[in-house]
């Protein structure tokens, strides 16, 4: 699979523009990029589960989507779209149906960590010839930017919020490509927007042609929750993957691969800086809550050159 | 030609879905209904149907994915009982809000808790206000041409909503009967070829399904379901008709027993008017003109019919086999009355709660009802309407 940029650009649309996501949305640059993956020719059916993604691109009687769409609920993408797989199987076997399909389904951390992880779960280990692609923007934007178990430790969230008491999430984030990795599936990867899309679009196109189910996890950031300033988006995903925050990297039939390792590592505190959740954590007398974040970040950072290296 | 056959309920209604030879059929085990799908794997498993069986993690994805592939153009179905249906509600009003015709074998047995096993209604009662098509039935026999009826229902073009086959647990699923089956072939052509006209699989137009609708639309969505409901009990009659024409068992919105000058009669669900049949037959050795109506479809309910037939009894007995924590009655019990008052009719009625959590009924306790219709016409009062049978107190 060569990857040419402007061709890759120049696919056309499968997301149609006059939705209602904010402008800046990380999600819908997941999703339009997601879909340049696909041939042109091939058919897909996407999913989704119940979120901003969901009720902002299908407020009836308007669709943006092109492409076979269905909605169901908030904690099912994964069964919605194993039985949308099932039926294809089922059509193609009874010589009803002679076109290719490709089943991709879209659902924020919310709907992918928490509340539809069994599901997801479910489909991943049943491996369904379909592509689950997580926009993680770590909270439930949608209801208001709520903690998930993607929200990183410290963030101030409407549910963990900053106070006398508080210095936001008191937990850490669910690594959730690991938990997926480990149900055995045939492609996982994680991505965000850097590189010009590159890693994205070739992640994409790998995860939607493999045979069997993939997990992509795509660091979307949300301009509302993480409350930075809108246009530096690439900016503040340039700067989750050279802290190694949001490092990149795919799992193939159980080889993990690092795709890219910073020249020079950056403090965390670089990407956590302009983003207004975690502006406490820069008051004087917290370094010690930086110092934490830190330990983490090299923690996992340790743990995946480990997994690479064998 | 029919095959006699010796079935449990289970069995029956698994055969009947080899034979139609569902597209995709998800599932997930619990008692009483875990028959279902194991069968059917077996007939995966030896090449006699060609269906996708998708053994899920939960009743909710069984549900979840049974609505993606009807939506994506595919004739599905799944089977569950109990707290299985409690946990897939949410998606029972999805599937019926989209319009999709598919299939739920349902086995009833009560909701937790305490966590119990055996028949009741509670489960099914929970879903009935969920948009579906509820079918019950007395016996194996029931339970197998219901099931063999469902889709004709279900996905006709004036009716497009999902149908839930409710036979008894272990009282109907367990047990071990006489049977008649059709032949395969007699099957397949009675329940037709699938083919929607808008699914997410048609290559020749997309269709976006499960839109954010807000109040500009929604209460449009409910009215156009509730249009759908209303023409369920011609094509009821219609399928039961041509049924009866390659099976020779007829059927219709409910069954009357002995009903045509009976001044005392029950209404109930299910296995126990089997039950209560042999009362009636007892009674009416001795003279006693008492009858039954037993309840086929629930949902929609038949109100006008049934109020028609009790219009000629003096005392009615409703039997409900879940509670409704109305402090007056369950939820047939609301239907029937309700139906008389509308026809303004004059039977004088008691509403039962029975068989909870798989309570026996003897014919001994059906023929006390009937006495105590008796006792509430010579005291021209129902007394006490809201009464249980079989409790132990």
């Amino acid at each position: 699979m060569s990857y040419n940029f402007k061709e890759t650009m120049n696919k056309p649309e499968r997301l149609a523009p006059g939705h209602r996501m904010c402008a800046g949305c990380g999600g819908t640059i997941a999703v339009r990029n997601v879909l340049r993956g696909l041939h042109e020719g091939d058919k897909a059916v996407i999913g989704n589960a119940t979120g901003c993604l969901e009720v902002s691109t299908f407020t009836y009687p308007y669709t943006a989507w092109e492409d076979s769409y269905i909605h169901n609920a908030f904690e099912n993408a994964g069964a919605t779209l194993s039985g949308v797989e099932g039926a294809y199987k089922a059509l193609k076997k009874k010589g009803k149906l002679n076109e290719t399909y490709k089943f991709i389904t879209f659902g924020g951390d919310g709907g992918t960590y928490d509340i539809g992880f069994q599901s997801l779960s479910g489909a991943m280990e049943r491996n369904h010839d379909l592509v689950y692609v997580c926009y993680d923007n770590g909270a439930y934007m949608n209801t208001g930017i709520q903690r998930s178990s993607a929200t990183p430790m410290y963030a101030d969230t409407t549910t963990t919020p900053v106070g006398t008491e508080s210095n936001g999430k008191p937990q850490n984030r669910k690594d959730l490509a690991a938990i997926i990795a480990a149900h055995d599936v045939p492609y996982v990867a994680q991505t965000t927007f850097v590189q010009n899309f590159k890693d994205l679009h070739v992640k994409s196109e790998k995860a939607i042609y493999t045979p069997g189910a993939a997990f992509l996890n795509i660091m979307a950031p949300c301009p509302r929750g993480w409350r930075y300033n809108t246009p530096d988006i690439m900016e503040i995903c340039k700067l989750g993957v050279e802290t190694c925050y949001w490092p990149l990297f795919e799992v193939v039939e159980g080889k993990w691969i690092l795709n890219y390792e910073p020249k020079k590592k950056l403090p965390v505190e670089d990407f956590l800086r302009p983003q207004g959740r975690f502006k406490h954590l820069f008051k004087k007398g917290n370094e010690h809550l930086l110092e934490a974040f830190q330990k983490e970040v090299d923690r996992r950072w340790e743990e995946l050159l480990f997994r690479c290296s064998r | 030609m029919a095959k006699r056959d010796r079935l449990s309920g289970n069995e029956a209604v698994a055969i009947a879905l080899r034979q139609i030879n569902p597209d995709v059929f998800p599932a997930f085990p619990i008692t009483p209904s875990t028959e279902i799908p194991q069968y059917f794997a077996s007939f995966v498993a030896n090449g006699q149907v060609d269906t996708e069986f998708i053994p899920v993690e939960s009743e909710h994805s069984s549900m979840s994915a049974a609505i993606g592939a009807s939506a994506a153009g595919a004739r599905s179905l799944t089977a569950t009982s109990s707290c299985g249906l409690a946990y897939m509600w949410e998606e029972l009003y999805i599937a019926a809000s989209n319009r999709l015709p598919l299939a739920l074998a349902l086995v009833n047995r009560a909701l937790s808790g305490p966590i119990n096993i055996n028949c009741d209604h509670s489960d099914s009662m929970g879903a009935r206000d969920s948009g579906w098509i509820q079918m019950y039935a007395e016996n194996n026999q029931e339970a197998y041409d219901n099931m063999v009826q469902a889709y004709r229902i279900s996905e006709h073009k004036d009716v497009r909503l999902p149908i839930m086959i409710c036979q008894d647990g272990f009282i109907t699923s367990h047990a071990v009967e006489n049977i008649e089956l059709l032949e395969d072939e007699e099957v397949k052509k009675f329940v037709g070829e699938y083919s929607p006209e808008n699914y997410l699989l048609n290559p020749e137009c997309p269709m976006a399904v499960g839109p954010y609708s807000i109040t500009d639309y929604y209460m449009e969505a409910k009215r156009n379901q509730a249009e759908g409901m209303k023409h369920v009990s011609q094509v009821v009659l219609d399928v039961a008709k041509e049924y009866a024409g390659i099976s020779g068992r007829a059927y219709g919105l409910f069954e009357e027993y002995r009903m045509e000058d009976a001044e005392r009669a029950v209404v109930m669900i299910g296995s126990a008017a089997g039950t209560t049949k042999d009362a009636i037959d007892r009674l009416r050795e001795k003279g006693e003109k008492v009858g039954l109506i037993k309840i086929r479809l629930y949902r929609p309910f038949p109100a006008s019919e049934i109020a028609e037939a009790l219009k000629n009894v003096k005392a009615v007995a409703i039997m409900d086999r879940a509670e409704g924590y109305t402090n007056h009655g369950g939820p047939l019990g609301a239907d029937v009355m309700s139906a008389l008052y509308r026809a303004r009719g004059n039977a004088l009625a008691v509403n039962y709660i029975y068989g909870l959590g798989g309570r026996d009924v003897r014919v001994e306790d059906m023929e006390g009802v009937f006495e105590a219709l008796k006792q509430i016409i010579e005291e021209g009062g129902a007394g006490e309407a809201y009464r249980y049978l079989g409790l132990r107190e």
